[in-house]
């Protein structure tokens, strides 16, 4: 225990052996600080946002500045974060580990991956610096053809970066079909496993729709080739069909794998088995299937047929069931068990409070007649919020303190946790509560000057957004001052069943010193051998 | 470490596979959801041509004459041959017959650059007579706008085939300099395995393009 001299962290030593690993750890490790440098300069802009709204008009930037600022929020967040995070960073540094696997079955891809990632956000900056992009992160056309700015070259960018998101999909999906260890069958496999499956599924289905429109997008601008363009025969709605078919099966992406983290969680801290394992492993497949059925309720207002909105409003409806099935099964689980408030269980609970209000709303959003209401109102706003940053980012989060002993052998302050978990709720539910009500009462989105009477929410809303960003960044202190302590995180600090825990923290370079089998199910703690 | 496995060690087995045919089953894995994306790219494209072509009708009647048919039958027929000379030089590997591969492997190549000339002058001739892609349509006639269109598509289409084709070559070449080393047995030979199912892909998708753009338009 907690003797990191050979890990993966020590050995080999130098920069270079960091650069060129093909080690899934140290790969994770890099998506892990990347994708986190991606989110602090999106936070970035999202504060400016906040920053501007702080009065009706605008006072700090000029209306095109304002664009360019949450376009570019939007874009960082969803392509250099979300969708890379969670799969790129804790899937790659955790999936083999709880197969009992040495590593993805394709380790060279997974280097490229990540280096493909690094091209794309390069070539994004650079579109970023010279002109900007002002379409908003969804790119619609005709504007989005006819606008200047680098909106080419930060297509091209995002074109890019699918091959990364494809890539480490591939990786997953061989990895989990061919390299459990010894004794895991399909339904031992930790419920993370499931839902890095689900999300790989979509990763490789979703993406290259996206690749071949953005490609269409870029002709258009290069060559005028009219198929988004109605003044050259084309149509400018088959681009949001396109686009969306991707897009709306991406939140997907976005969201798969926070629901798996907290589906490793709630068990672990409620010291009970997962309450039905084979309803959360299905649920996770089914959301892959339905996500593909529903893009079009992006565009109730788009004119699109009357049938077709009425259709892809019932099948969204279809996307609560297995949401729903996730949530009773994580709260059944916890009812009667003995629950510990670790940090981790923190942020588990917070998921379940927050991602319900966000799912809930997405109802609201889904039925026909009350989203020709609140189309592209604060209410859309406040909703992804509570899906992406509620759900997903605090999911996220869940994560990283529950994977963090593993991945740098040090545990961080409990009692710091806390606080910054309490910061963070408050600052959160200030920021986005406030827009569902803006939203409801007509605020629209993307404005950056607006009347008077909203004023008020603007400013709870921005002074929201103040506590949240400090509770962020004391998380970001009081673990950079734990790498400063003396390695202390034993091997399995939280008293979990799965594999990972069973190796060292941080694992040593071939993760386990022996083959390890898999003698019984990830969440057997009925069991009592399992013990801290 | 733990490499305690009972078959005989074959130095292509990657440390992180306990055998052999794990470590082939997972590149299978690999390979095929790779075809899948493939699928579902050109499927963007074919979307696309089937919307804008029920817009456009008379149009791409009109344009697709343009295309030379017996030109897209000769390269349909160098395809097939060389999907053909692919198998035959999976199978080579298989049953360890060394020169047999190289040859079929060479084949297979000179085949794709076939295609490819084919493919130079048919482009070329449509530059010739301007009948480029969108704003840079110069070939006038009816509906000159709908025109346009079915040129964009056709070189976006086509254009993006050849890339692929241009990958293969790539890849066929690589795999040339391995097999004239004596690197592909019996016992290790998934590389040839997976570009034949790459290339397979590749010639499918020729398949369905010739018979859209040149003979329905």
């Amino acid at each position: 225990m907690a003797d990191s001299h050979g890990s993966y962290l020590q050995e080999p030593r130098g920069l270079r052996s960091w650069l060129v690993t093909l080690d899934h750890k140290r790969i994770g490790l890099l998506y892990f600080w990347s994708t986190l440098a991606a989110f602090v300069l999106g936070g970035v802009f999202a504060m400016l946002i906040r920053l501007e709204l702080l009065t009706p008009k605008g006072t700090m930037m000029t209306a095109d500045l304002y664009n360019k600022i949450f376009t570019l929020h939007g874009a960082i967040m969803i392509f250099l974060f979300i969708i890379p995070s969670i799969p790129a960073a804790f899937g790659n540094f955790v999936l083999p580990l709880m197969l009992g696997a040495k590593d993805v079955a394709f380790p060279r891809l997974n280097l490229a991956s990540y280096y493909i990632y690094v091209a794309g956000t390069i070539i994004m900056l650079v579109a970023m610096v010279t002109g900007g992009i002002d379409t908003g992160w969804t790119f619609y056309t005709p504007y989005s053809s006819t606008t200047g700015g680098s909106v080419s070259l930060m297509v091209f960018g995002v074109f890019v970066l699918g091959f990364s998101s494809i890539f480490t999909g591939i990786n997953f999906i061989a990895t989990i079909h061919k390299l459990r260890a010894p004794g895991m069958d399909w339904f031992r496999m930790p419920l993370f496993a499931w839902g890095i499956y689900a999300t790989a599924i979509i990763q490789v289905m979703a993406t290259p729709v996206l690749g071949i429109t953005l490609v269409l997008l870029f002709m258009e601008r290069v060559f005028q080739i009219g198929v988004f363009d109605a003044r050259l025969g084309g149509d400018p709605v088959l681009f949001q069909h396109f686009f969306w078919f991707y897009s709306h099966p991406a939140v997907y992406i976005m969201i798969l794998p926070g629901m798996a983290i907290i589906s490793e969680v709630i068990p672990v801290f409620s010291r009970k088995t997962i309450f039905g394992y084979k309803a959360i492993a299905y649920s996770s497949l089914a959301i892959a299937l339905v996500s593909f059925l529903v893009w079009g309720h992006h565009m109730f207002i788009s004119g699109q047929s009357q049938l077709a909105s009425a259709v892809f409003s019932f099948l969204t409806f279809l996307v609560a069931i297995p949401s729903g099935v996730k949530i009773w099964n994580w709260l059944a689980t916890m009812y009667r068990g003995s629950i510990s408030l670790d940090a981790p269980m923190i942020y588990a609970v917070m998921f379940l409070a927050l991602f319900a209000i966000g799912g809930l709303t997405g109802l609201f959003l889904g039925a026909l007649t009350t989203d020709v209401h609140l189309t592209d109102t604060y209410f859309v706003v406040a909703h992804f919020h509570y899906v992406m940053m509620g759900g997903t980012f605090i999911a996220y989060l869940a994560g990283v303190h529950y994977w963090w002993p593993k991945m740098f052998g040090r545990m961080y302050s409990e009692r710091l946790a806390r606080v910054a978990g309490a910061l963070v709720f408050i600052g959160f539910n200030l920021t986005f509560l406030s827009q569902f009500v803006m939203g409801s009462r007509g605020m629209p989105r993307r404005y950056h000057s607006y009347v008077q009477e909203f004023q008020p929410l603007h400013v709870l809303s921005t002074v929201g957004s103040w506590i949240l960003a400090l509770g962020l960044f004391l998380i970001l202190g009081y673990l950079l001052a734990s790498l400063r302590k003396r390695p202390n995180a034993p091997a399995n600090p939280w008293g979990s069943a799965t594999l990972e825990w069973e190796t060292s923290s941080p694992p040593p370079v071939h993760n386990f010193d022996y083959t390890p089998v898999a003698s019984h199910g990830p969440y057997d703690y009925d069991r009592e051998q399992v013990t801290a | 470490m733990s490499d305690s496995t009972t078959t005989a060690h074959n130095p292509y087995l990657q440390h992180h596979y306990a055998e052999m045919e794990q470590q082939v089953d997972a590149g299978k894995i690999g390979m095929w959801l790779f075809l899948a994306t493939e699928v579902l790219l050109f499927g963007g494209l074919f979307v696309g041509f089937a919307i804008m072509s029920a817009k456009h009708h008379e149009a791409f009647k009109l344009a697709h004459e343009h295309l030379d048919r017996s030109l897209g039958a000769l390269n349909t027929v160098v395809l097939l041959l060389s999907s053909f000379t692919m198998v035959m030089a999976v199978d080579s590997a298989r049953h360890n017959r060394q020169k047999a591969l190289v040859w079929y492997l060479v084949a297979t190549l000179t085949l794709a650059g076939v295609f490819l000339g084919v493919k130079y002058f048919e482009y070329s001739h449509k530059f010739h007579l301007g009948l480029l892609p969108g704003k840079y349509y110069a070939g006038g006639g009816e509906d000159a706008v709908g025109q346009a269109m079915f040129f964009s598509f056709y070189f976006m289409m086509t254009g993006l085939h050849g890339f692929h084709i241009l990958g293969g070559i790539v890849v066929i070449a690589w795999l040339i300099r391995r097999s004239i080393r004596g690197v592909f047995t019996s016992a290790y030979n998934a590389p040839v395995d997976l570009a034949g199912l790459y290339w397979h892909l590749v010639d499918m998708i020729w398949i369905y393009l010739f018979p859209l753009l040149y003979l329905i338009g």
